[in-house]
């Protein structure tokens, strides 16, 4: 079986983006960019299954501009076989990104797809969900478990009322939470390795996908901002001050 | 003028408040408000939907593949319900989060995800980058709008006088077989709901241990609190994840949140910006929760908390 899996480059976790002063964007110029937190997670989770002997092939796709092959260098250390990168320079919204996943998986024909349950740019939380909808196959989203076997997936989903368990048939999609597994790190001999593995480019203009991207962004806003309050010595002032506020 | 169709969410046969908050979005993007009930039976359900102001209608349908809603059949009768409405709205729940998306696949438009506000009724404003920055989003008037609404932005609506009435809609649509739901595993407690709760008290990896965390559940249930916590302690293993508060976890809007031994990271905060007053107790004077807290303490939590409680009484 083949596993494909989303690899999306995004501003690392730990930079605090700042929005223009005149909202017309947030200021990415310069700013440290990481794989997604969740696709490190789905790239972890398909080299375990490959190494369990129930996949053969890991291959991650990354849609973004020229100078996404760093990126994809890195998750080729971490361990998959090869990498498709779809170049364009427009950031694609999950409606479009999905129609382009299914675009390869038409020509890869994976038995599992393992996406991020969100990329932490957009925090769309989307693309999982619209692929498995254009496909026609299951979705397991926000996985904390999942095992492969018998021609289907037993996913432990994280759910608002606890942990739900479902079943899906294979191909089928799988989004990521982040209590899947925790990722490796890359060794340096993994990052000589990956040198010579494969990189597929393919122009997101040679593969006919109509655009979903049917949001208009018209204002970026700096979120209202929370001052500092007041600080108390001791548990007694912290309840006069709860009472005072009416909270207790 | 607009029609909304808000998807009811439910379980055990409750609805859940979060529709209730999906509804005041609803009113303020204004028209008529169906809310649409999938379920093996409706009855209880449809009629706590009825009774939320603003809906015109409850239209409910009733299927064995609805007894446990998974998102693979649910979504294509939403898609044809949908038909004839302007907007379809469901809750940024885990729940809503899972079918959304894919109903708006099947419909061949973009999804609005977490409406923060309702500029008008296709601009709509919502967080990216957890949380730091809000942006002003247009969808195509020529397309049914299909969104999330952030719950921690929006008020549940309460009861009307009157209830709606309620029909039976028969929805022509073939549901796949390939998703089976096994199990849900619910972490039952008499406590206040996180989510909807006045008041929440939180605990991080500075609590220290599973067995640690009683004394964050202690206080909660003198305080008649719900209780959160960080990933970090979720990670742990001090408590289950559905407790976890957050970015990537839930976003809520209490009254009261107290934080202890939580230091304050960007994507935990993401997750209290709308609580009323934040009080955070940790014992690092330069932890960046106080940057935000309302009202900071520096100490020892298990020194703090035993002398809350006797003040408490
Ligand atoms: C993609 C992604 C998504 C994430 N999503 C979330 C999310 O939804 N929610 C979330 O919470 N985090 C999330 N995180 C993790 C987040 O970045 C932080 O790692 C996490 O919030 C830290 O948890 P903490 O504050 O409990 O732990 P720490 O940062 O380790 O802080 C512990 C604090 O406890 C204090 N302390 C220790 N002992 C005591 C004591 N005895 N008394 C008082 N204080 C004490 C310390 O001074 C310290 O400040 C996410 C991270 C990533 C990468
Ligand atoms: N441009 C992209 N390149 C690679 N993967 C993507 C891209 N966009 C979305 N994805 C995948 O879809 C997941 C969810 O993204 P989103 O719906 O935008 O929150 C991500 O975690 C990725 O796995």
């Amino acid at each position: 079986m083949k596993i494909l899996v989303g690899y999306k480059r995004v501003v690392d976790y730990n930079v605090r983006v700042q929005v223009k002063p005149d909202g017309s964007g947030v200021a990415t110029e310069g700013v440290k960019l990481s794989a997604n937190p969740f696709d490190d997670i789905a790239l972890e989770e398909a080299l375990r299954l490959r190494e369990q002997g129930v996949a053969e092939e890991v291959v991650i796709v990354g849609i973004g501009p020229a100078d996404l092959t760093a990126h994809l260098r890195n998750g080729l250390a971490m361990g998959a076989n090869r990498a498709i990168h779809v170049t364009t320079d427009a950031p694609l919204q999950p409606l479009t990104a999905a129609r382009t996943f299914l675009k390869l998986i038409e020509k890869e024909e994976p038995g599992l797809v393992i996406l991020g349950k969100q990329a932490i740019d957009d925090d769309a939380n989307q693309t999982g969900q619209m692929l498995a909808a254009l496909w026609g196959r299951p979705q397991a989203t926000f996985a904390s478990k999942l095992s492969v076997g018998d021609g289907k997936a037993t996913v432990t989903r994280e759910v608002d009322a606890g942990l739900e368990t479902i079943e899906a048939e294979l191909p089928a999609v799988v989004t990521t939470d982040l209590r899947l597994n925790e990722p490796r790190f890359i060794k340096l001999p993994d990052i000589m390795k990956a040198k010579s593995k494969p990189i597929d480019a393919i122009d997101f203009d040679s593969l006919g996908v109509t655009s979903g991207d049917h949001l208009t962004t018209t204002h970026y806003a700096p979120p209202p901002k929370r001052s500092k309050g007041v600080m108390v010595n001791d548990a007694a002032e912290l309840i006069d001050a709860l009472k005072q506020k009416g909270l207790l | 003028m607009s029609k909304i169709l808000v998807i009811a969410e439910h379980l055990d046969g409750a609805l859940n408040p979060a529709t209730a908050r999906c509804v005041a979005a609803a009113k303020v993007v204004g028209g008529d408000i169906d809310v649409l009930v999938l379920a093996e039976q409706a009855g209880e359900v449809a009629n706590q939907a009825a009774k939320l102001d603003g809906v015109s209608r409850v239209l409910t349908v009733e299927r064995a593949e609805n007894a446990h809603l998974l998102a693979a059949t649910a979504a294509p009768q939403i898609a044809k319900a949908a038909e004839g409405y302007s907007h379809v709205f469901g809750a940024s729940t885990t729940s809503g989060k899972d079918l959304m998306p894919r109903v708006a696949a099947l419909l061949g438009v973009a999804q609005v995800s977490d409406i923060m506000s309702v500029e008008s009724s296709h601009s709509f404003t919502r967080p990216i980058y957890a949380g730091n920055a809000i942006i002003t989003v247009e969808a195509p008037a020529d397309q049914t709008v299909v969104a999330t609404v952030r719950t921690a932005s929006w008020p549940a609506v309460g009861n009307a006088d009157n209830a709606a009435p309620a029909e039976a809609l028969s929805v022509d649509a073939e549901l796949p077989s390939h998703t089976r739901f096994v199990e849900l595993k619910q972490d039952k407690s008499d406590r206040p709901d996180l989510q909807s709760a006045p008041r929440v008290i939180s605990g991080g990896r500075g609590v220290g241990s599973k067995e640690n965390f009683e004394i964050i559940f202690k206080l909660a249930d003198k305080l008649n609190a719900g209780v959160g916590a960080s990933r970090a302690a979720v990670d742990a293993g001090y408590v289950p994840n559905d407790m976890q508060v957050g970015q990537t976890g839930k976003i809520i809007a209490p009254e009261l949140y107290m934080a202890f031994g939580i230091s304050g990271a960007i994507q935990h905060l993401t997750g209290i910006k709308d609580a009323g007053t934040i009080v955070a107790i940790n014992k690092d004077a330069d932890a960046p929760i106080f940057e935000i807290a309302d009202i900071g303490l520096v100490g020892d939590l298990f020194k703090v908390i035993p002398e809350l409680e006797a003040a408490l009484g």
